[in-house]
């Protein structure tokens, strides 16, 4: 009888919240809470370091910190429900205590104001076409959010269409709106995306790995063929090459790195460039 | 032909139901089995087994409404599909464990991690934990959801005879039970995170 008491205690005691920089690159379960560095010395050992009385009920210099995706402002803690590897970012200059996600790998997408997204435009009503993006609801992308777009002159928009766009409006309580221009007026390279080419689907965790500033897979991928590639954040990625084989073996290369490790990536990579 | 019906004939009287066997010259072995569990001469048994499965989906389903974040996700629905692959006892703390890492994988919102543990008391008093089909016909089966943070009750499913200390003993061994559940979803879950 004595085992479970002590198994009771032992289980209470991992209940207690952890340090946020103590748990930074392990995996996080949903449940968990973290504190906040800030709160971190206000609970620190012993409490025999002296402190100045502050006018003030809470000290100011609390730390401005943003919860990113995964975690939940829970009271002063942050509760974490997603499960993923915990994540840090430094704010680059300013004030603020940076920048806490946490990492998790997923296969379903949901829309984020400012994302980069290819959609497949399902419907047309009056002067909305309605495109699917992967996200629970069809986002709405107006005729005049093209660039050079006027009444008279209507883009070429047919149902079936890939656009690449990005989210003007994407909350949880609104139907996603996406236009393709950016604030200026100018495309940037978004708009309807050409004939050919294939479109595929992977995780979301790949496409941001592929999007990080120095991936190796990306140039290695530019070394072996000529090619056309476009990212979606809703885990669709858009590839053209001069020949439909070309195409096929770099759509297979690019779901096939996820489970892949470098070396093995190499290995394919060379024996493709001798044939 | 002789051969094939009198197998048949056999097959289906190990299945138990009590019902009377066919005539000769009817159909293969496993749609004949298909047959006996769809249209059981005895109304109440195909009934009760229908509540029974209704009343699993509805506890599962409370669960998971308990532990998931639904307003981060308004007018959506969440479907969670059960395929029960082998039932070896427990199945309802198996279905709720099963429930929980699927809700994770999928990148649903979540409040806190769920388990279920079950355990059965025999009519000696014995309490046994996680029990197979055969220890599953003890006096009573209590089947119970703890959620990861507290180790709080969200769910209990019981099935039999049981006094009030029993029920509270049950309660404190699924918890420290729970535990184990918990490590094994923590190591899972890192092994999976360390691939990439």
């Amino acid at each position: 009888m004595a085992e479970p008491a002590s198994v009771a205690a032992e289980s209470l005691a991992g209940s207690r919240a952890r340090a946020a920089r103590t748990v930074l690159g392990q995996v996080v379960l949903p449940g968990e809470e973290l504190l906040l560095p800030e709160q971190e010395d206000a609970e620190g050992p012993g409490g025999a370091v002296e402190r100045p009385l502050s006018l003030n009920a809470r000290a100011c210099s609390r730390v401005r910190v943003v919860c990113g995706p995964g975690l939940r402002r829970c009271g002063d803690r942050l509760l974490v429900t997603k499960c993923g590897r915990l994540r840090h970012k430094e704010p680059g200059s300013g004030s603020g205590g940076g920048v806490y996600w946490v990492d998790s790998q997923q296969k379903r997408y949901v829309p984020v104001k400012g994302d980069h997204v290819i959609g497949i435009v399902t419907a047309k009503s009056g002067d909305i076409f309605k495109v699917d993006v992967g996200g629970s609801e069809p986002a709405s992308l107006s005729y005049l959010s093209f660039e050079g777009a006027t009444k008279r002159n209507r883009p070429n928009v047919q149902v079936g269409d890939l656009i690449y766009g990005q989210f003007v409006v994407a909350n949880k309580d609104m139907e996603p709106e996406m236009v393709c221009i950016d604030s200026c007026g100018r495309a940037n390279g978004m708009g309807v995306i050409g004939q050919d080419g294939l479109l595929f689907k992977v995780t979301l965790g790949l496409i941001r790995k592929l999007l990080a500033p120095d991936c190796e897979i990306i140039q290695e991928v530019g070394k072996l063929y000529p090619l056309e590639i476009v990212f979606g954040m809703n885990g669709r990625i858009w590839v053209k090459a001069k020949t439909i084989q070309q195409t096929l073996i770099l759509a297979n290369i690019l779901e096939a790195c996820e489970h892949m490790t470098s070396d093995q990536r190499k290995q394919i990579f060379s024996r493709l460039a001798e044939s | 032909m002789e051969e094939e019906t009198h197998t048949d004939a056999k097959i289906r009287a190990e299945n138990g139901t009590g019902s009377s066997p066919r005539g000769p010259g009817c159909s293969l072995r496993h749609f004949a089995c298909e047959q006996n569990l769809l249209s059981r001469p005895d109304g109440s048994a195909s009934f009760l087994q229908g509540v029974a499965e209704k009343s699993r989906e509805r506890l599962i389903r409370n669960t998971c409404e308990a532990v998931v974040l639904g307003t981060l996700h308004p007018r959506t629905s969440i479907t969670v599909v059960l395929q029960v692959v082998s039932d070896a006892g427990s199945l309802l703390a198996c279905c709720l464990n099963a429930a929980c890492m699927a809700l994770v994988d999928a990148g649903v919102p979540m409040r806190a991690l769920f388990c279920g543990v079950a355990c059965a008391l025999d009519s000696d008093g014995t309490l046994v934990l996680d029990p197979t089909s055969k220890q599953e016909k003890a006096r009573a089966v209590l089947t119970f959801a703890l959620d990861s943070v507290e180790r709080k009750l969200l769910m209990s499913s019981t099935k039999g005879l049981y006094s009030d200390t029993e029920l509270q003993q049950c309660l404190a061994a699924a918890q420290a039970a729970s535990q184990h559940v918990f490590r094994f979803y923590r190591e899972s879950l890192q092994r999976r995170y360390s691939k990439s």
